[in-house]
């Protein structure tokens, strides 16, 4: 990252000592983070509207007595600002202690969800001490929620709203809400029942923006215990067009999960009850795993690929012999890649000197 | 679309008709929610009561299949009302004068006879979308499964036209697809009209170029669609290569589709599974499914992206491409030795002049949208910026036909058909994945409450559902989504196959089905009662 170049008359204020451009609008946070200096925060996710709740991301801005909240100052010209001083790093550090002291001490698996590290990360980083503070958890866990997807592990919680927020302003449901204030503060849904009998979706969004794994993808949990560690491969969604950027999350040569791309250009995040949960057809038992042709008892049985491809080449030369190439038909699939397409229509093409192609797309 | 996803953020109206997009494309519908929450309006036409409709600050609950009487109507305000964008126009369409006069008789009394949606709404609809600035149309099957399809995507298109809504940052004309590569399948030249990038193959400085290319004298005429070549099996088609379809549970009529799968002398399958339409093929070959292969897919937006594989495929799985490269060399077809998906990704574009400045590794970053016409081009967001493909933007007169089976005294509800949110397609891959069922454990038939009281049913009970071509027995459920007289089901259980009953005609440009509209009758059955064969 490098600071953007200072032009005639633009606006400009100085970070921990250099002097930074920043846009009408840009908050403190942002500038910073543009720096290459991402201030600690909880609350914060980039796609939704500052909070300023945690009070982590708190910096020292002169003329100003106390530390401001960095995610909700707007940088204004001619500040001057320090992201790092040792109040402000003893004043993180509690506020960690103070958070985790909500929560029950637990080692939170990465595959409960993309942002569930978050307060981990920081506990290890401030070195804090979860049990300094005789805290009580802030939010109930729903065990009677049977949903096989999102666990509601709400002792884990510390109110940051952003499962809230996440659902309001980017899905646009409005599914979960707060009920209660202090301790009693918990996350519910309307009627506070189950989330299948709510307005929720189950699109998973809450679930990669919680920053502690107290919402968490019950479908990649089942693979806390297979060995190795996770590997991220990006690709894309294999369902509907909207051609939606995800990340695989494999262990060895077990597919374990998908977690949504935050940079993903059609989906910046967000994904539907498909693309993030019905994986499994993937590495499913009834996968075909060998060629297959029919005998003379009119039964598909298991081929070597020789066998197979010499079969099936033979019955369109066959065809070809007795009928003539107008006789031939390829169908390409619209769920497999332009590879399988192309080299679909080129067979045809090639093979028959026809345009007797199309794909799946008239059903 | 004309028009990037992102733009979905930034009309001040949007027309949604024929796409229930919450669920069939979630993931762009919180876009439009994203609108909206910033004061966009939003006007949505449907006969469900679909959950976008909930969203809706306009909802024209308009009888199935009445699309271009709507149409016709509001751009009969639009220009009642002086509000066609006079300069767009005069400097980027033709025939408007024909197509003003044209319009002159549809009103909106004329229209709300036919579509059930009352002309205030429909003069209301047409007021908002004519005063829009941007104003965005998005549509999906609900618009092309009709025997009309071709003239409801030209109606949509007079509107943007004489809207001056093409081209422009937040408007154009958007039609959502439904698969994660069914835009690629076409830019693949994977169509009878068309070679790779959509040139025309009856164009013979085409046809030379790929008879060239490939090796081999190509026709110089268009090819048949995928209907009519089921329609001619035994006849004239005798065998068919087929990938990753599941034919007889997706397409219409499912009668007829299996009666020309058994008429084939030779049936080849590429799949990930043993899917119904097995039943039918004498070779099944086994191929690599997602998250198991590299490749490029294209989205609704005309955006190419990569697929990239993370895990071992089953047993002998092998990818689509080398099944094909393979069967091709055993058919001593040239210019099928690959050594993988990037030479023929990079094939296609050399061959493809809307890939012409793409390549394998280029198209790595998802950054592009096609047409890229050259190396070093940043790729073409919005279509129609400054001119059309064939210079002006042309009105088309249309006519407001019946779809081709009306209600009657003996089939008189109108069924119609789509997806649900959780289960996908014929349900071979979402049925396959754990937690799904607890959503969608079986098929339903959605009716209106008062119509299963009408019709002697209770909310759960099994009815017996038959249209002219077939009948299933089907569990109904009271749900008020559906309006009076109007029932649906998706098509994602073959246990149910909906498709025995569709299919009652085809779009005559498209051949697409009508499968939005199909009129059908429905009595009780008692649960052990035996089914009557159809």
């Amino acid at each position: 990252m490098s600071d953007r170049q200072a032009g005639a008359g633009q606006a400009t204020l100085v970070i921990d000592g250099a002097e930074v451009a920043f846009e009408p609008g840009e908050s403190l946070f942002e500038v910073s983070a543009r720096v290459g200096k991402r201030l600690p925060s909880l609350c914060y996710d980039e796609r939704l509207e500052a909070f300023g709740a945690c009070r982590l991301c708190v910096v020292e801005v002169e003329g100003i007595r106390n530390p401001v909240a960095s995610c909700t100052t707007l940088a204004a010209d001619g500040m001057v600002v320090t992201t790092s001083s040792a109040e402000v790093e003893a004043w993180r550090k509690t506020l960690v202690e103070m958070v985790a002291s909500e929560n029950r001490e637990v080692e939170v698996d990465p595959l409960r969800g993309h942002a569930s590290q978050e307060l981990s990360r920081l506990v290890a980083r401030y070195d804090a001490v979860p049990g300094r503070f005789a805290g009580e958890p802030s939010g109930k866990s729903r065990e009677d929620d049977g949903n096989p997807f999102l666990l509601r592990d709400y002792d884990l919680c510390i109110s940051c709203y952003r499962c809230v927020r996440v659902c309001a302003e980017q899905q646009g449901d409005h599914a979960i809400g707060i009920a209660n204030r202090g301790f009693e503060t918990r996350i519910t849904t309307e009627f506070d029942g189950e989330l299948r009998d709510s307005a929720c979706v189950f699109c998973g969004q809450c679930v990669q923006t919680c920053p502690t794994g107290a919402l968490a993808d019950r479908k990649a949990m089942r693979g806390v215990d297979v060995p190795g560690e996770i590997e991220k491969t990006r690709t894309i969604c294999p369902y509907c067009g909207v051609g939606c950027s995800v990340d695989l999350m494999t262990k060895g040569d077990k597919l374990v999960g998908v977690q949504p791309a935050m940079d993903g250009p059609a989906n910046k995040g967000a994904l539907c009850v498909k693309g993030q949960f019905a994986f499994d057809f993937v590495q499913h038992e009834d996968r075909l795993a060998h060629p297959m042709v029919r005998n003379d008892d009119g039964e598909l049985v298991r081929a070597s690929w020789d066998e197979a491809l010499d079969r099936a080449a033979k019955g369109f030369r066959g065809v070809v012999e007795r009928h003539g190439r107008h006789a031939v038909y390829g169908v390409a699939s619209g769920r497999a890649p332009h590879e399988a397409a192309y080299l679909m229509q080129k067979w045809i093409r090639t093979g028959f000197g026809t345009n007797f192609i199309d794909n799946c797309s008239r059903a | 679309m004309s028009n990037p996803l992102s733009d979905m953020e930034l009309p001040n109206v949007m027309f949604c008709i024929g796409t229930n997009m919450t669920e069939c494309h979630p993931v762009a519908a919180t876009r439009l929610k994203k609108a909206k929450a910033k004061g966009a309006k939003l006007i949505v036409a449907d006969p469900r009561r679909i959950r976008l409709a909930e969203h809706a600050d306009l909802y024209l609950p308009l009888r199935v299949g009445s699309d271009v009487a709507l149409l016709l109507a509001m751009a009969h305000v639009i220009v009642r009302e002086g509000l066609v964008d006079g300069e767009f126009v005069a400097t980027r369409t033709r025939d408007y004068e024909a197509f003003r006069d044209h319009v002159a008789e549809f009103t909106p009394e004329w229209a709300s006879a036919i579509c059930q949606v009352p002309a205030k709404d429909i003069a209301l609809a047409a007021r908002w979308f004519g005063e829009a600035a941007p104003g965005a149309i998005y549509y999906t099957l609900g618009i092309t499964e009709h025997i009309s399809g071709v003239d409801n995507v030209q109606s949509l298109s007079n509107l943007a036209l004489m809207t001056g809504n093409l081209g422009k940052v937040g408007g154009g004309i958007n039609p959502m697809r439904g698969q994660n590569n069914i835009q690629g399948a076409g830019d693949c030249g994977a169509i009878p009209s068309g070679f790779p990038g959509f040139q025309a193959c009856d164009d013979p400085a085409n046809v030379a170029k790929f008879s060239k290319a490939y090796g081999r004298e190509i026709d110089c005429e268009k090819g048949i669609t995928k209907v009519t070549a089921l329609d001619l099996a035994g006849d004239k088609i005798h065998a068919m290569l087929i990938d990753g379809e599941n034919t007889v549970v997706s397409d219409p009529d499912k009668g007829h589709c299996e009666k020309a799968l058994r008429s084939l002398e030779h049936l080849v399958l590429i799949d990930i599974f043993e899917t119904d339409t097995a039943k039918f093929a004498d070779v099944v070959l086994p191929a690599t499914a997602w998250a198991e292969t590299d490749g490029v897919v294209t989205n609704t937006e005309r955006r190419p992206q990569r697929l990239r594989a993370a895990v071992p495929a089953p047993g002998e799985a092998r990818p689509d491409w080398w099944i094909l490269a393979e069967l091709a060399k055993r058919l001593e077809m040239p210019g099928f030795d690959y050594s993988g998906p990037d030479e023929i990704f990079n094939e296609l574009c050399s061959l493809s002049p809307i890939y012409a400045g793409l390549d394998w590794d280029l198209v790595g970053t998802g950054a592009y949208q096609w047409p890229v016409p050259e190396k070093g081009h940043p790729g073409t967001p919005r279509l129609h910026e400054t001119e059309f493909p064939n210079g002006r933007g042309i009105f088309k007169k249309i006519l407001y036909r019946d779809p081709a089976e009306v209600v009657d005294d003996e089939y008189p509800i109108w069924l119609t058909t789509g997806r649900r949110l959780q289960t996908y397609h014929t349900n071979t891959q979402t049925g396959r994945s754990e937690g799904i069922d607890y959503f969608v454990p079986h098929e339903v038939l959605e009716v209106h409450p008062e119509d299963l009281t009408a019709w002697g049913l209770a909310d759960g009970q099994l009815a017996f559902l038959e249209s002219r071509r077939g009948g299933i027995e089907i569990r109904v459920e009271a749900h008020p989504r559906s309006p009076r007289g109007t029932v649906f089901s998706s098509f994602s259980f073959a246990a149910t196959p909906i498709n025995d009953l569709t299919g009652s005609g085809y779009d005559p440009v498209t051949q697409t089905a009508e499968l939005k509209v199909c009129p059908v009758k429905i009595r009780p059955v008692a649960e052990n009662e035996p089914v009557p064969s159809s």
